[in-house]
């Protein structure tokens, strides 16, 4: 791993938290990658799986990142617990040394979402409301005001509905989905 | 769903601000000492001696037992609330190091025959109901603060959850206590605070995933 991706996360990451929206998809753009690399190097099954729930959490929890602290143990940790878990749900145990994360190379996204295991199935368990915001602006890019004017809501009912949304998708995903 | 379509959603999420962990720590503390202090003046009171039974030595010591386990398991828990911390337990090896010496000076100072009736005490199964009864809500508010936290070692979590809220609840209940023996501290009031352990352990197996 560069020596520089440390510092270059963190920064990222302080700027999200500060407010700016483009650091933040930056971040999460690069923490995908290295997530990426390391199920797969873990021998991954269901990759995307394990990387979009990690995801998930990290923006969940992304209050439990102390800015003072090195960003990356923080969040290999959470990859780490999200893919013991996953294995975890397929009645299988999996060793994750935390020394595995040091020669992780980032890896980049498959061109087609391959796998039928990944959030979109469990989108279809999420409430209607729920759904069509969530859907409206991930999988058509929409941003919050035009998913406001297309499902005719306010802004702020969107974000709230967002919001449980993405909260409620984690913990569908923990249950083993749909 | 595409990572990227993940992204983008998460992306117009990051508006939201949540609670610093820090300040919701601080508020879960507070809260705790609260709830145990209503649950031990509801049910108890501070033993009609207290002043003197301060002067002596065995009184006190009892609250360096319970405020070492306070001050030992506080920073053990947030530090695994948190993923990626380094942590270690052996800092909680304190309180059994200050008991043991209690012990010591418990077994040299008093005589033979006393020993059993020191030990056994008064007051045993009260005291290894009460504490846990004292700390079910202060464990609860604890579990609830580590479910807004991130810990990766959900059992591990609750049962050092459990020991902070018995911690505190020992703090009260050895406030209205008459057994000050070393020897009757280290039993009863240990089994009252492992039970509030195994209950954090047994609850945060299922109650902490994320």
């Amino acid at each position: 791993m560069e020596p520089d991706t440390e510092a270059m996360l963190a920064g990222l990451l302080r700027a999200s938290l500060a407010g700016d929206e483009k650091a933040y998809a930056e971040f999460l753009h690069r923490a995908a990658a290295l997530v990426r690399g390391f199920v797969r190097r873990k021998g991954g099954m269901d990759t995307e799986d394990v990387v979009q729930e990690t995801l998930l959490a990290i923006h969940l929890k992304r209050h439990t990142w102390r800015q003072e602290s090195p960003v990356l143990p923080w969040l290999f940790a959470i990859a780490r617990y999200k893919l013991i878990d996953a294995w975890r749900r397929r009645g299988r145990r999996i060793d994750v040394d935390i020394d595995d994360f040091r020669e992780v190379i980032a890896a980049p996204e498959p061109q087609e979402a391959l796998n039928e295991r990944d959030l979109g199935r469990v989108l279809d368990a999420l409430p209607a409301g729920q759904r069509s915001v969530v859907s409206s602006i991930s999988v058509d890019g929409n941003s919050i005001s035009e998913t406001a004017e297309k499902l005719g809501m306010n802004e702020t009912a969107v974000r709230v509905a967002l919001h449980r949304g993405l909260k409620a998708l984690a913990s569908k995903f923990g249950r083993g989905g749909a | 769903m595409k990572t990227d379509d993940l992204i983008s959603a998460l992306q117009a999420d990051s508006a939201v601000r949540d609670m610093q962990l820090a300040n919701v720590w601080k508020a879960a503390f507070a809260a705790a000492v609260l709830a145990a202090a209503l649950v031990f003046f509801a049910m108890l009171s501070p033993r009609a001696d207290i002043a003197a039974a301060l002067t002596t030595m065995r009184f006190p010591f009892k609250f360096v037992v319970t405020i070492a386990l306070v001050v030992s398991a506080a920073p053990l828990l947030f530090l695994l609330a948190r993923p990626g911390q380094r942590w270690t337990a052996s800092t909680l090896l304190v309180v059994p190091v200050i008991i043991a010496l209690g012990v010591g000076m418990e077994l040299f100072t008093l005589p033979a025959d006393a020993l059993k009736s020191a030990w056994i005490g008064k007051t045993a199964m009260f005291c290894m109901v009460l504490i846990p009864l004292i700390g079910l809500a202060p464990l609860a508010i604890f579990l609830a603060a580590l479910r807004y936290a991130a810990p990766t070692r959900p059992v591990l979590s609750g049962a050092v959850a459990g020991l902070l809220a018995g911690g505190i609840a020992a703090t009260f209940y050895a406030a209205h206590c008459t057994d000050d023996s070393p020897l009757f501290v280290a039993t009863w009031y240990t089994l009252g605070v492992l039970g509030l352990a195994a209950i954090g352990a047994l609850v945060g197996k299922f109650v902490l995933r994320w």
